[in-house]
């Protein structure tokens, strides 16, 4: 019933709203915050959708507050999954004690995602519990929640203003996240106005406190279409660490299909 | 040189090896027993060294690849863990949603942690530890076939790999030694048996499922009374069996409900064996970054004290801290306890984080009491020990 929902609402254009809120005071009161929120929310999904897989080279700088590194390198394997959650293979390369851990994520916007991990010297995939969510991610500043695929479901939206940054007009959108065990009461999303791209986002942690600041870097566009920021910075105010993650290499339909993310490739990846 | 180069690239070429990967690990290792040794040649020193490479190569588009992985360690004191292995040695091919294994390989069943009942294709390699943790590389043939009803798995396995057993100068030892040169088997064909072993797995929601079988010679050898009365010895025998296996995993929120249980026949005994508990990691304790997973588990056996296994009525109790930090350090406490000799328990505390991006430091503690003489932990009463580990990875 919410898919059905959900796929009314995307085939509604967005100027269609802007019309309404020009030309009929009326219709105006229901494009109120949260519809606007949610509004912009549907457009980003919807610009980002039909880009099938990609496989990408990353890594991931840990920098402690006096100033240490530490460095983490991935490749990662993604397909995109129509009307669900993207599926996602994760093979870790470096430190070089965890090489070859793979990780396989199918995650859902309606329920809990589902997990497996694959421990090389012990020849072992282990389902876990995707419970994780609010934990850190390799001990970086993100979380796994900051990681996996945007989903309209996975929050309610209230659209705040209008504001300036990196150079761009944004959107600033509240969103509050509908699953409890979210590490975080909301996120505050700048959306900028032209392409639909985060360029901010602000997260708050169960007490309401400012937490982190995610800041996009160096969006490159692939395919003539979607947008990927090649830089994504993490800083996390109350422990001023900070956690940069770098793609070095992405590429797009790269014939990945759901044969290539089941138990059998977990286990076999390199 | 030039004219060699070109030769190899030529002999290449055509096979395409679209990868060469060398990776490894060496690892220095000092276990340190404080108590004083049950036997006077037993030392409270034992340091040793590993060295174990992997040579990875692919090609066709990685749908061809061969991994070879040699393993030795070098033990000062205990000469008969001084040893080599192949861990690994095989030919993997992918054919869409068939995979054949041909070689030496290593393959792990299973969903508890305090032991595994129905992971039997690859023999203990229990001179590496007390933990039955690490294994003896297996010759087999592996297919598998996933499918949307699951993975179908079968195996061919030709030779028979023999259990390792600590030397006379060695910790952790058995009263009378076994001399493994007296080893007997049911089967006529002695160690060239052909085993055959099949099990299917899926996962279903929130379940994950497993049943196996297993026909061949069992990887547990029984001991028999062998030597004179002035140097007695032990011999090992291993028997033929059939193991039916059923492994269930059931995830609700941050529980994990999980159960493995066998059904064994073998010359001497038909018997049921299960591990049932669970693990519930609260993630973020007191609005910190650590996660602290609780660890249950129940063996039972339905032989009692009778069983060849420690957990024949044992509760396991675990801990697991980790600080989610930069160097993934973790701390896991576990504990048994034998509910039939309530003098008999065995705990581990074991701390790991990483000291650079190559290496990484173990620390583990063991600690073993039992009193009564016919419980199977006697022997390691007086073996407590501390080890420290540092692991070079390159």
């Amino acid at each position: 019933m919410q898919r059905f929902k959900l796929n009314n609402l995307k085939r509604i254009p967005l100027f269609a709203f802007f019309c309404c809120t020009l030309l009929t005071p009326a219709i105006a009161s229901a494009m109120d915050p949260a519809d606007k929120g949610k509004s912009i929310a549907i457009e980003r999904k919807n610009r980002d959708q039909g880009w099938g897989d990609s496989i990408a080279e990353m890594s991931m700088i840990l920098h402690n507050a006096q100033g240490q590194q530490s460095k983490r390198l991935m490749q990662l394997k993604t397909l995109e999954v129509k009307d669900d959650g993207d599926k996602g293979l994760t093979i870790f390369d470096q430190p070089r004690d965890v090489k070859g851990t793979a990780f396989l994520n199918f995650s859902h916007a309606m329920r809990p995602d589902e997990q497996w991990l694959y421990l090389p010297a012990l020849k072992r995939v282990k389902r876990i519990s995707s419970r994780n969510k609010s934990g850190p991610f390799m001990g970086s500043e993100f979380a796994y929640e900051d990681l996996s695929s945007f989903e309209i479901e996975k929050y309610t939206y209230q659209y705040l203003k209008d504001e300036v940054v990196n150079g761009q007009a944004c959107f600033v959108v509240e969103q509050k996240p509908t699953d409890k065990y979210s590490g975080y009461t909301r996120l505050v999303a700048w959306v900028d106005q032209k392409e639909y791209r985060p360029q901010k986002i602000e997260y708050y942690d169960r007490k309401g406190a400012l937490l982190k600041t995610l800041t996009f870097q160096k969006y490159q566009q692939y395919l003539d279409q979607y947008w990927r920021a090649d830089l994504l910075l993490m800083q996390n105010h109350i422990t001023k660490k900070r956690t940069e993650l770098i793609t070095h290499s992405l590429k797009f339909k790269t014939g990945l299909s759901e044969k290539d993310f089941n138990k059998a490739t977990l286990k076999r990846a390199r | 040189m030039a004219r060699f180069l070109t030769l190899i690239y030529f002999v290449l070429t055509p096979i395409c090896v679209s990868a060469i990967e060398v990776t490894g690990l060496m690892s220095f290792e000092e276990r340190y027993f404080y108590q004083n040794p049950t036997f006077p040649e037993q030392p409270s020193h034992q340091p040793s060294i590993v060295l174990e490479p992997e040579f990875y190569f692919s090609w066709q588009d990685e749908t061809h690849s061969l991994t070879f992985k040699p393993f030795y360690r070098l033990d000062f004191q205990d000469d008969n863990r001084s040893h080599g292995d192949i861990r690994e040695l095989m030919w993997l091919n992918v054919q869409g949603d068939l995979e054949w294994r041909v070689g030496i390989s290593k393959v792990f069943w299973g969903t508890t942690e305090s032991q595994h009942l129905v992971d039997v294709i690859n023999q203990t390699d229990i001179v590496e530890g007390i933990d039955g943790e690490d294994k003896l590389g297996q010759p087999m043939l592996h297919t598998t076939y996933t499918s949307d009803h699951g993975m179908f798995e079968m195996y061919l396995m030709p030779y028979f790999r023999k259990r390792t057993f600590v030397g006379r100068e060695g910790r952790l030892r058995f009263p009378i030694l076994i001399d493994e040169q007296l080893t007997k088997y049911e089967s006529a064909a002695e160690q060239h048996h052909l085993d055959f072993a099949f099990r299917w797995s899926h996962s279903i929601e929130d379940w994950e499922v497993g049943i196996s079988f297993f026909d061949g010679t069992q990887r547990e050898p029984f001991f028999m009374p062998a030597g004179t009365p002035t140097a007695p010895k032990l011999r090992p025998f291993y028997p033929q069996m059939r193991q039916y296996g059923l492994e269930l995993q059931y995830i609700y929120e941050a529980w994990l409900w999980k159960l493995e249980g066998i059904h064994r026949r073998n010359l001497r005994e038909t018997f049921t064996a299960t591990t049932i508990g669970f693990e519930y990691t609260h993630i973020g304790i007191m609005d910190s970054i650590y996660d602290l997973g609780w660890i249950a588990e129940h063996q039972w056996d339905e032989r009692g004290k009778s069983a060849s296994s420690v957990g024949q009525n044992d509760l396991f109790l675990g801990l697991r801290l980790s600080l989610n930090d930069a160097d993934s350090s973790e701390v896991l406490f576990g504990m048994s306890q034998d509910l039939n000799f309530s003098d008999s328990r065995s705990a581990k505390l074991e701390a790991t984080t990483r000291l650079t991006e190559h290496m990484k430091l173990e620390i583990e503690a063991w600690i073993f009491q039992a009193k009564t003489q016919d419980d199977l932990l006697y022997f390691a009463r007086n073996d407590d020990f501390l080890q420290l580990n540092l692991h070079y990875y390159f």
